[in-house]
């Protein structure tokens, strides 16, 4: 659904997807190995402004509390609801059914300064 | 069981450091604080030491209790301390590691369990420091809820229960608006209802009082609710032997001091601190909670869970900077509360009523003393005395009594429990007549 190759990245693993004037996000492959077995997704609220770069999200795990950064400024226009009742679907499907929520972009150019996707390889490989 | 370094040890360690002695591992310690010279006794005897703490104890005074204002003095049947000071509950060191402690893990289960079927809320936490604390933290999980920085709190409020709350919403922009009584005795909730606006967070009260005065909890939550604000009820369990169950009036929290569940006063603590609420609220929770789980063979296994609230995962952003429960004393309650069981609980619960409604009604037959409020009240009243009520209680001490606590100048908080009889209330009011 939201291809790796396709998003755009934070150093600090979340993933951005441009669909139109949103960006989905959500929490890279790796993130999600790394966090292991997720239990609950604190997700904003519909209707926020945020800021890039501004915590709004928080993913508990069983060994960790994670907190997630809008990667884009705007509103949030939606929000992952099967993630209620099924967390673990963000391990399952970090780029596809496990998405968190979507910005409706402030800026759209913001995305350009995100990471590609082999700049955040390169960034996990060390 | 404590088992301390040889001479060999020490060594070891300290070559392996690289120092000679310990005093070589403090040099930088200034010297004149190291060592100082300590101006103790010598040691007594096994027998000297006994004879002089029974010399000690010898010179309380045991007065007849009437004392509650926060603490009372309940019958703890034997079979609370018989269990309670086993080895394996009283010198446990932080017992919380699932794989070592199922035993203990349980009994907080079970605690947790017993607060939910008293206040009827869907989960409890393992407790808190006392009821001020718990009073406290329910009032910060409200502001977090809710997003709102404004508390209302009932003038009504044990003092102590104000000052901590007072301590930790100082420096964090929240406010602090109390609300006086009515002339009856309870809230004015034509004054609550003044004071209410969108960015109350919450409206704390309890009920009893500490006048002892019963509140109109449905009102109060209305009231809150309908400004979009969250109540916090703190309690008294015992008097839930008797009284609804909070949730049955829209409590959004509930706290308590557990004390009365089979504790003693001990002079003042230590204390037991309760909590519970709804499930949405679950995730606001501080302090440790005990949850059931499976281990990898499926059996069934008690661990502490929801630990991302806490700081040792989510460090400033945690819910309190608390993680302290009082594990011997929710022992205590929990075989208090068994041992009970809500038959038990009840009866309790009626005593209380019954002996202080009749020593209300004994004291003002006597001249110049009256009921000051008029609203139905638990197991505690305020009397209005004709004289001070400092004088009311340093005469009483002396005919043997502990006639109450001063609430005012001419004000006395008189509580009578299960433990008072028909002959305690008889020889108050004889000692009162005489003044």
């Amino acid at each position: 659904m939201y291809n790796q190759e396709n998003c755009r990245f934070l150093k600090t693993h979340e993933w951005a997807f441009v669909e139109g004037e949103n960006a989905v996000v959500g929490i890279s492959e790796h993130a999600q190995e790394e966090i292991s077995d997720i239990v609950f997704v604190d997700l904003p609220k519909v209707g926020r402004q945020v800021k890039a770069g501004e915590n709004c999200c928080v993913i508990e795990s069983v060994k960790s509390a994670s907190e997630i950064y809008a990667p884009v400024s705007g509103e949030i226009v939606a929000v992952n609801e099967a993630l209620s009742a099924d967390p673990a679907l963000v391990n399952r499907e970090a780029h596809a059914g496990g998405w968190l929520f979507k910005i409706k972009m402030a800026n759209p150019a913001e995305v350009d300064a995100l990471l590609t996707f082999d700049a955040y390889k390169a960034t996990i490989q060390k | 069981m404590f088992i301390p370094h040889t001479k060999e040890n020490e060594q070891e360690m300290l070559s392996k450091i690289g120092v000679s002695s310990i005093k070589e591992l403090l040099a930088q310690i200034p010297q004149a604080l190291l060592y100082p010279a300590l101006d103790l006794p010598a040691a007594l005897t096994e027998a000297e030491l006994t004879r002089h703490l029974h010399e000690l104890a010898a010179k309380n005074k045991p007065l007849t209790n009437f004392i509650g204002a926060g603490m009372y003095e309940h019958f703890i049947p034997a079979a609370v301390p018989a269990l309670a000071s086993r080895g394996e509950f009283l010198t446990a060191y932080t017992p919380y590691q699932a794989e070592a402690s199922q035993g203990t893990l349980q009994t907080i289960y079970e605690f947790q369990s017993c607060v939910c079927a008293l206040t009827g809320m869907d989960v409890a936490t393992a407790s808190h420091y006392d009821g001020a604390t718990a009073l406290m933290e329910a009032a910060l999980a409200c502001c977090r809820v809710t997003n709102r920085k404004e508390i209302l709190l009932s003038s009504a409020l044990h003092p102590h229960y104000k000052e901590v709350l007072k301590t930790y919403t100082r420096h964090l922009g929240i406010t602090l608006t109390e609300i006086a009584l009515s002339s009856d005795g309870t809230l004015d909730t034509e004054g609550l209802k003044k004071q209410l606006s969108e960015n109350t967070a919450c409206v704390v009260f309890a009920t009893p009082n500490f006048y002892g005065i019963l509140e109109h909890g449905e009102k109060i939550s209305a009231l809150a609710h309908a400004k979009g604000a969250l109540t916090v009820v703190h309690v008294n369990p015992i008097s839930l032997g008797i009284v609804k169950a909070p949730s049955d009036y829209g409590a959004d929290f509930v706290t308590a001091e557990g004390q009365p569940l089979g504790n003693p006063m001990s002079f003042g603590g230590p204390a037991l601190g309760i909590i519970a609420t709804k499930k949405a609220y679950m995730r606001q929770l501080p302090g440790r909670i005990v949850g059931i789980a499976k281990d990898h063979d499926g059996k069934r296994a008690f661990v502490l869970t929801l630990q991302a609230r806490e700081q040792h995962i989510r460090r400033e952003k945690a819910s309190s900077n608390i993680c302290s429960n009082e594990a011997q004393c929710a022992l205590n309650a929990v075989i208090y509360l068994t041992l009970l069981g809500p038959q038990g609980l009840k009866e309790v619960a009626l005593l209380n009523l019954e002996r202080a409604h009749q020593l209300a009604g004994a004291i003002c037959g006597v001249k110049g003393y009256a009921l000051k409020y008029t609203a139905p009240f638990f197991n505690e009243f305020v009397v209005t005395c004709p004289i001070s009520a400092q004088e009311v209680i340093d005469k009483m001490a002396e005919k043997g009594i502990a006639a109450g606590y001063a609430v005012h100048e001419k004000e006395l908080l008189v509580c009578a429990t299960e433990l008072r009889t028909a002959a305690d209330i008889s020889a108050y009011v004889k000692a009162l007549e005489v003044l």
